[in-house]
């Protein structure tokens, strides 16, 4: 199928269906094939090369979208990897309401003793007969608030070094034993959270994956975590950028020397990025994201922050104000609707979540320059006996 | 448009590549640039004649390949990852791109069999986006007299294109005095030009910005092949010397350095070949009009600007990969043994050439609309 196809494909859609009803009309979309055209015919696709999705998005721009701030982790993490390792009950349950927008997901990882070293993570899955029951604790949960289904890896063996014994599952977030509190962050709201799990029961049907296998499915999650934060494309000087050159051309009374040679190096810094990332989708459009999407995210993270440090200094009085400390449930994370203050502190994440920088630079220098790992004490030894 | 290289463009690569390794490893460029001949004029003639680089940008019906940017920018990539001497950027790019634009033809034609070369007289170090220093004059006689400093390529040029006000003139190089002086780029070593009443021909207008843009965007895709070299050499090095029992490329310190390295360098090749994409594009007979770009300014303003951010990027980030290299490499970096200080002295070079960093910077502010302060 050509671009001309998918186009008059989408033009025959947009003429069948009602995009005034919001909710009909995405489900159609995915019954259709058009939510996302790379994945399989009957679970959102038509089986194409991804590129042709542009297609797509071009020609039904004015129809209801996707809220992608809440839905982020669902449609960049959980589906690609629902994707490439569920069984075909799952992905018929799980992906047509993750990608309308009816269940919200959320991503149960990190814990307050495993971050950068995500593999020695201590959250316990134990078998009881058809069932799971895990125990333990996940903390800076994005949109644990919202969510309807998580992505969870737990440790089913510990009796065998770190790597080999964890499971992945997709925990239901409303069953018994599930306890969201929110955690406030720099920029006053909470858009995190610590998750308690305690004795929550799991059926083996949500379990993603082959037992002792979580490790490798959680890294299909975070290869494309990155590509999904970093390798979003933008138009050229869009994002940030647009926010930052809107300001400087509208009032040229804030503009220093100082500060024009510091915009313009980020502009062709920002620029080259999105070249950077452009060049990278085209070779990737048949295959799957590598982990040069980590050096696009590394980029992209040290961009954002020192744009939105230069926009606060380029407002000066303005800088100087907070737009809103109140501690308050984040709905999404919308970098546009907030003030520059809270760009600047929101951007300070960017170099931490989904893989640190310094992570990000481990896995470039090891997995694409083939670097040595350094020496390890931990590699061999069971999990159970690990000092911490 | 792509980014990535056709078919087509690997396989002139592959032809340029296998050619240099057989002629100008790092021993012959090293033996060569103490030589009396620093340019290698057989390697040229060969690349000229086997491959018809010096022909890339000439039409067909004046005897070239009728290829375009992209091609060329393929070769200045596998040239500056051997640091070849020869005059392709002088020859076959900036003067055969001034002499396109004049619409010299017979001239153009030599040019392209590589068995005439040209240089422009213009210091390497002019900027596209400033006048040329006027340093030569047109007597009432037609002649020239006057001094161009830094000229690259003179040397080896049998026909000097010079540039006075708005018009460019053709002098023969045995009219002139060419002194090659010591240059920091020792394999594109720098000549002063002097002319003593030189007889010259009036070309026509030339629009020297144009010209010099377009030998900028190209010249970062010769610098990107710099910092290839630069970053896989650095790599084979650090994983191969041990220190403290181990590979040095195991100590953290350096893997984050290779890592940051590594991303500038894939930065690098993204701005080149969008420059020389679009330069080829802009370039195109209007017979053949390029795709529409979405942009306001059209193909030939968001060329210019491609051009400049490809310039302004690949020249901070070859130099800084290659002033890395040297400094991984330990004391061997410091030695003249050693190819990677060649390596060094070119980024350097082409740092300065056809406009420093900030000038293609001010030329984005213009580009993209970001005044300065008022
Ligand atoms: C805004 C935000 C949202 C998040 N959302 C989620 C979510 O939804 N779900 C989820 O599971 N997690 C989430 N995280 C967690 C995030 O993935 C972790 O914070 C991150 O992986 C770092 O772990 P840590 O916080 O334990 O820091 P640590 O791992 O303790 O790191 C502390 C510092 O040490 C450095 N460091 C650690 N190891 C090394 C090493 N080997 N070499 C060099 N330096 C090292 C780190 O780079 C960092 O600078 C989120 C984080 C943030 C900030």
């Amino acid at each position: 199928m050509t671009g001309d196809d998918v186009a008059s494909l989408a033009r025959e859609f947009l003429a069948a269906h009602d995009p005034g009803d919001r909710l009909e009309f995405l489900r159609a979309r995915f019954d259709a094939g058009l939510a996302w055209v790379h994945f399989p015919e009957g679970l959102g696709g038509l089986g194409l090369p991804r590129e042709l999705q542009l297609v797509v998005e071009r020609e039904l721009a004015g129809t209801p979208q996707l809220d992608t701030g809440v839905q982020g982790i669902g449609l960049g993490m959980a589906a690609p990897t629902i994707l490439a390792f569920g069984t075909e009950e799952q992905k018929k349950r799980f992906l047509r309401p993750l990608w309308t927008g009816e269940e919200i997901w959320c991503q149960l990882f990190s814990e307050p003793g495993a971050g950068s070293d995500l593999a020695t993570l201590a959250t316990r899955a134990v078998r009881d007969g058809d069932e799971w029951v895990v125990d333990g604790q996940k903390v800076w949960t994005s949109g644990a608030h919202h969510s309807r289904w998580a992505i969870l890896v737990a440790r089913t063996d510990p009796d065998v070094p770190k790597h080999r014994g964890m499971t992945y599952f997709v925990c239901d977030m409303h069953a018994p034993g599930v306890e969201v509190r929110p955690l406030r962050q720099i920029t006053g709201e909470a858009e995190f959270n610590e998750v308690f799990l305690t004795g929550v029961r799991l059926g083996d049907d949500l379990r993603l994956g082959e037992i002792g296998d979580g490790w490798r499915v959680a890294q299909m999650t975070l290869m494309n975590e990155r590509v999904a934060i970093g390798g979003a494309p933008v138009r050229r000087g869009g994002g940030m950028m647009g926010v930052v050159t809107e300001t400087w051309r509208s009032r040229p009374e804030l503009r220093t020397h100082d500060l024009h040679r510091r915009l313009l190096r980020l502009w062709v810094e920002s620029e080259v990025t999105r070249l950077a990332g452009t060049r990278l989708r085209e070779q990737l459009s048949a295959g799957q994201p590598g982990p040069e999407g980590s050096g696009m995210k590394l980029a992209f993270a040290s961009i954002n922050q020192a744009l939105s440090g230069l926009d606060v200094e380029l407002r000066a009085e303005e800088g100087l104000e907070y737009d809103d400390w109140s501690f308050r449930r984040s709905e999404s994370v919308d970098f546009f609707g907030r003030g520059p203050g809270y760009r600047y502190l929101r951007a300070k994440g960017n170099s931490i979540e989904g893989g640190t920088s310094e992570i990000l630079r481990n896995i470039v220098a090891e997995r694409v320059l083939g670097l040595p790992s350094e020496p390890r004490v931990d590699k061999d030894v069971p999990w159970k006996d690990l000092p911490r | 448009m792509t980014l990535l290289y056709t078919e087509v463009e690997e396989e002139l690569r592959a032809s340029v590549r296998d050619l240099l390794a057989d002629r100008c490893g790092p021993d012959a460029v090293l033996k060569r640039i103490e030589s009396d001949a620093p340019y290698d004029m057989d390697l040229w003639k060969t690349l000229a004649h086997q491959i018809g680089v010096a022909g890339l940008l000439v039409p067909e019906e004046y005897g070239g390949a009728g290829a375009t940017a992209r091609e060329v920018a393929v070769v200045l990539e596998e040239l500056g990852r051997a640091v070849a001497p020869v005059p392709f950027l002088t020859s076959a790019v900036l003067a055969t791109k001034a002499l396109l634009e004049v619409g010299e033809e017979d001239l153009v034609r030599e040019l392209a069999s590589g068995d005439v070369t040209a240089a422009l007289a213009v210091p390497l170090s002019a900027s596209p986006y400033r006048p040329l220093p006027e340093t030569v004059t047109v007597g009432e006689d037609g002649t020239l007299s006057g001094q161009v400093r830094a000229v690259a390529g003179a040397d080896v040029a049998d026909v000097l294109l010079v540039p006075v006000g708005a018009e460019l003139y053709r002098v023969a190089a045995e009219h002139a005095r060419v002194e090659v002086v010591p240059s920091l780029d020792l394999t594109r070593p720098i000549a002063t030009v002097t002319f003593a009443g030189a007889p010259a021909t009036a070309l026509g207008r030339f629009d020297a910005r144009r010209v010099l843009a377009f030998g900028a965007g190209l010249l970062a895709s010769e610098q990107l092949g710099v910092a290839e070299w630069c970053l896989d050499t650095t790599l084979a090095y650090i994983k191969e010397r041990h220190q403290f029992a181990r590979p040095i490329g195991s100590f953290q310190a350096i893997k984050h350095r290779m890592a940051d390295l590594w991303l500038d360098v894939v930065r690098a090749r993204a701005a080149a070949r969008n420059a020389a994409d679009l330069l080829a594009a802009s370039s195109a007979p209007a017979s053949d009009p390029p795709a529409p770009s979405g942009a306001s300014g059209g193909a030939g303003a968001d060329a210019e600007l491609a051009a400049a951010v490809a310039a302004a990027w690949c020249s901070e980030a070859t130099l800084h990969v290659a002033e890395e290299s040297v400094q991984l490499h330990g004391g061997i970096g410091m030695t003249w043994e050693h190819p990677v200080h060649l390596y060094l002295k070119r980024a350097k070079a082409a740092q300065i050439a056809l406009g420093a960093p900030g000038a293609h910077e001010d030329a984005v502010a213009e580009l993209a609309d970001l005044p300065g302060p008022v």
